[in-house]
């Protein structure tokens, strides 16, 4: 039954599962483009002359993807390498991403390298805006957070008045305010980053308050009663027992909080595109630029893994610092 | 001190023979000799204890026969098969240190989980549960939550479980070692009570010596690990105990015999 | 400024009132616990009336509280045909797709080693990730319609379902997988007997998390891109007609539809999770 000890000497070698399932998933993506991509590539490959069954667009366009890889399985070579591709590639998305960024900036007229400052073309200038909204944004919020949620802990009037709305705030899809806030702020001349910082904060205010009162009262009956002896006022029992102990619980709902901030960030471009990676997907969209949205979002998503992970990365030193690592 | 040969076998086969077991976990820090050239027959019908320092591997060994560890060396049987075989063919009921009663479930529900897994017929299942809660007494809380009773009705109606589908064989784990002294007393009594009514041939880890010398026929003394039997000691007291039994001259003399054998096992 | 005035003494009256509420005699009562933030959001609303007001505030930059009540009673219709859209085919429908195939995949993973060891990793990954900005690629392959909101909530609420479940059908403890192994039981048996209503309490942290998670998907995927209905498309639509009131009312629906479906999930939460320590009011 042994689930924990099982005998090294017996633990056969094999391919580490995470790699294996990247492995598989790259399989069926790139298994997965043939089909997506057929209708185009079926065009594209009509106009060469190719033999294509059915032979005219109009007869294919109500046709089932997987019939017509089935039907034209010699004509498919492009599917792999469309212009304006329904799924992209994984490698037609990392040239993409490499394009846009390091090439871009390297090569490109307006890269740092010939013009002195980021291209606006590049994903590393938006990926740049965007992480500037999002940290502002979180570092108020996760301020704004903390101060609150002591307050709570210390006055019975903010706790049974305002942690009702924390909780309940966050059954409510907040992030639907940020066009309004964003428009808003903008129709009074306040644009660029303040408006997005405050999606950003807004979004990040509440998972910290929450998880902050949670660890902040967390220490158990019996330690509270340790610091009562010893006759220690409140903010002494708050500096030594109840912050230390909240530490966990703060890096666990600051990882959330970062996740939504970049959420926020992302939205707040939506309205009023001046750079950012949200307003470079919505423009991706709008011109049919899909290896531009694939790669974009993939910028965003490594941002927020980094993020994250820095994240995770404080906490760890945080811990061990005070002691409390496992 | 030398390994006592194969001393329990009374009259039939043995239920549960142990022969030259050994038994080494692999872990994180090493690896950990539990078990050390340990040899026993248990006979049918017999109440056999075992009792040694914390660590001596009893656990280790009653696991062994409940199939829920594997031996690295040596021979194990139940019931004349391998301990998985007897595993498989429900052979024996096993009784925990914690009750561990699944909360989502009632008392009665619990006792269900046995017979609803090994098939018994609806009827047949509400027949045992009345008929074991009849037996440890706790007929009319079939219907409570495990968390609205004590810890010792808990362990009562884990022990009513272990009971449910008429196993022959009774593993117990330190039953009663979370309990406080009286209602240790009582659950004693109620379990030589059974023991005479069913029959069962039971297997019992314990570490305490008068908990052992008061329930058993047989008491296997074990010492620290690697775990090894220092002494195997049939009681010869009558089966019928009163707990004030405790105070006379022969139990003290075996509860004597019982610390001198864990004594000398620290000393090898 | 006499309105200024007011809100001033609006927010004295009602502090004044929690705070006697919050210490007095009455505090420990269900009644108070529930009057007291009540009194503090009505303090709120009735201080936002009277500011915007005497401040002259422009009703195109923060339109007062009566303002919106107008706008949201004069378009029910309209709001009602807005929630259907959003709420009950774009979030609902992903949200059932979404768990549903989280929860299948979470059977599967546990049953094999191989795959949770592979997967889980990923899955703890992709709920990191800002999922909403595969909403252009959704609407893309599925169309403007309610199906593109439905595919991105499905994306966003499946690996923190898939990430609870796991977690909680792993959260047994050894004493009571040991238990069922003495009956040789099977692991089908096992699933159905102690590892699922094990999981319960994880099961349904996932479920209300993803009850948020589904509105803003379906609501942010309508900012993408999106058929003239729709609380997103509400929203963006009547920013650009300066529509504030409008644009109020459709967060307030967007915000009752999010309070009322986490609501639910909980009473069923309660059901059957009854018998776990923090629903029995521990600490």
């Amino acid at each position: 039954m042994a689930d924990a000890a099982v005998p090294l000497t017996a633990r056969r070698w094999r391919v580490p599962p995470v790699l294996a399932m990247i492995l598989a998933i790259m399989t069926l993506w790139y298994a997965a483009a043939v089909p997506m991509n057929v209708k185009e590539v079926l065009t594209q490959a009509e106009r060469a002359g190719v033999a294509v069954s059915p032979p005219s667009a109009a007869e294919r366009r109500d046709m089932g993807h997987l019939v017509l890889v089935a039907q034209n399985p010699g004509a498919l070579g492009a599917s792999w390498s469309l212009d304006r591709a329904r799924l992209p590639a994984p490698h037609q998305v990392l040239v993409e991403l490499y394009d846009s960024t390091i090439d871009e900036e390297l090569n490109g007229r307006r890269g740092i390298v010939r013009s002195g400052s980021l291209s606006n073309r590049s994903l590393i200038y938006h990926g740049w805006v965007t992480l500037n909204a999002t940290f502002v944004g979180f570092l108020i919020g996760a301020g704004l957070g903390i101060a609150l949620a002591i307050g709570i802990v210390h006055s019975r009037v903010m706790d049974m008045s305002v942690m009702p709305w924390a909780i309940v705030s966050q059954t409510i899809p907040i992030v639907a305010l940020a066009p309004m806030i964003i428009v808003v702020l903008y129709s009074v001349g306040v644009q660029g980053l303040i408006p997005k910082a405050v999606i950003s904060a807004y979004l990040s205010f509440f998972p910290v308050v929450v998880g902050m009162v949670k660890g902040l009262r967390s220490p158990d009956a019996m330690q509270m009663d340790l610091m009562r002896t010893y006759n220690a006022g409140a903010p002494t029992v708050l500096w030594k027992l109840r912050l230390p102990a909240s530490v966990p619980y703060l890096f666990a709902s600051l990882k959330i909080a970062i996740a939504a901030s970049l959420v926020g960030a992302i939205v707040g471009e939506l309205p009023v595109q001046q750079g950012g990676l949200g307003a470079r997907m919505l423009a991706g969209s709008y011109y049919g630029q899909t290896a531009q949205i694939w790669a974009a979002l993939f910028m965003a998503a490594g941002l927020a893994a980094v993020l994250v992970w820095a994240i995770g990365w404080l906490e760890r030193r945080t811990l061990r610092r005070i002691g409390m690592s496992a | 001190m030398s390994q006592p040969a194969s001393s329990l076998a009374d009259s039939g086969a043995p239920v549960i023979r142990a022969s030259h077991l050994d038994l080494t976990f692999q872990t994180a820090d090493g690896p950990v000799h539990a078990l050390k050239d340990v040899s026993l027959d248990i006979p049918k019908g017999a109440f056999v204890s075992f009792i040694g320092p914390s660590g001596c591997g009893k656990t280790t060994l009653l696991r062994c026969i409940a199939a829920l560890e594997a031996p690295t060396g040596g021979e194990l049987s139940v019931n004349g098969m391998s301990p998985d075989a007897a595993r498989k063919a429900r052979a024996y009921g096993y009784v925990f240190q914690a009750a561990g009663l699944y909360p989502w479930r009632t008392i009665g529900g619990n006792i269900r989980l046995p017979l609803e897994i090994m098939g018994f017929s609806k009827a047949d299942q509400k027949d045992r549960v009345a008929r074991v809660l009849e037996l440890v007494e706790l007929s009319g809380f079939a219907d409570k939550f495990p968390w609205q009773l004590s810890g010792g009705m808990q362990q009562r109606a884990s022990i009513a479980r272990a009971l449910a589908f008429d196993a022959d064989i009774l593993l117990m784990d330190e039953p009663f070692g979370a309990l406080d002294e009286i209602v240790r007393d009582r659950l004693n009594e109620e379990l030589l009570r059974l023991w005479a009514r069913t029959e069962k041939t039971i297997a019992f880890v314990t570490h305490s010596i008068p908990e052992a010398v008061y329930l058993s026929t047989h008491i296997v003394v074990m010492s620290p690990r690697p775990g090894r039997i220092t002494d195997v000691i049939e009681s010869p007291l009558r089966k019928e105990r009163p707990l004030d039994i405790r105070d006379t001259p022969e139990f003290i003399e075996i509860a004597h015999r019982v610390r001198e054998g864990l004594r000398s096992g620290y000393q090898e | 400024m006499t309105l200024v005035v007011l809100a001033l003494a609006l927010w004295a009256g009602g502090f004044a009132l929690n705070v006697a509420l919050a210490n007095g005699p009455a505090r420990g009562t269900a009644a108070a616990r529930l009057a007291v933030p009540v009194v503090f959001g009505a303090t709120v609303l009735a201080m936002w009336e009277c500011l915007v007001r005497g401040l002259g505030v422009p009703p195109v930059i923060l339109p007062p509280p009566s303002q919106i009540a107008q706008t949201f009673g004069a378009n029910l219709g309209l709001l009602w045909r807005d929630f259907v859209q959003t709420i009950l085919k774009g979030a609902l429908g992903g949200y059932i797709i979404g768990c549903g195939a989280a929860f299948l995949t979470a059977l599967l993973v546990d049953r094999y080693r191989y795959l949770r060891e592979g997967l889980l990793p990923l899955g703890n990954f992709m709920a990191a990730l800002p999922i909403v900005g595969t909403a252009p690629i959704l609407v893309m392959w599925f169309g403007f319609g309610w199906q593109s909101k439905a595919a991105v909530v499905v994306l966003m609420v499946f690996f923190p379902m898939l990430v609870n479940t796991v977690a909680g059908l792993q959260d047994t403890t050894a004493m009571q997988r040991d238990l069922v192994r003495t009956y040789a039981a099977s692991w089908g048996q096992t699933l159905i007997k102690l590892r699922l209503p094990a999981a319960m309490p994880f099961i349904f942290n996932g479920l209300k998390i993803s009850t948020t998670l589904a509105l803003v998907g379906a609501i942010v995927a309508e900012f993408f891109g999106s058929p003239t209905l729709g609380l997103g498309f509400r929203i963006s639509t009547s920013i650009g007609q300066l529509d504030l009131g409008m644009v109020w009312s459709a967060i307030v629906v967007a915000a009752l539809a999010g309070s009322v479906f986490f609501g639910l999930v909980t009473v069923i939460e309660k059901r059957l999770t009854f018998w776990h320590a923090s629903q029995r009011g521990g600490r």
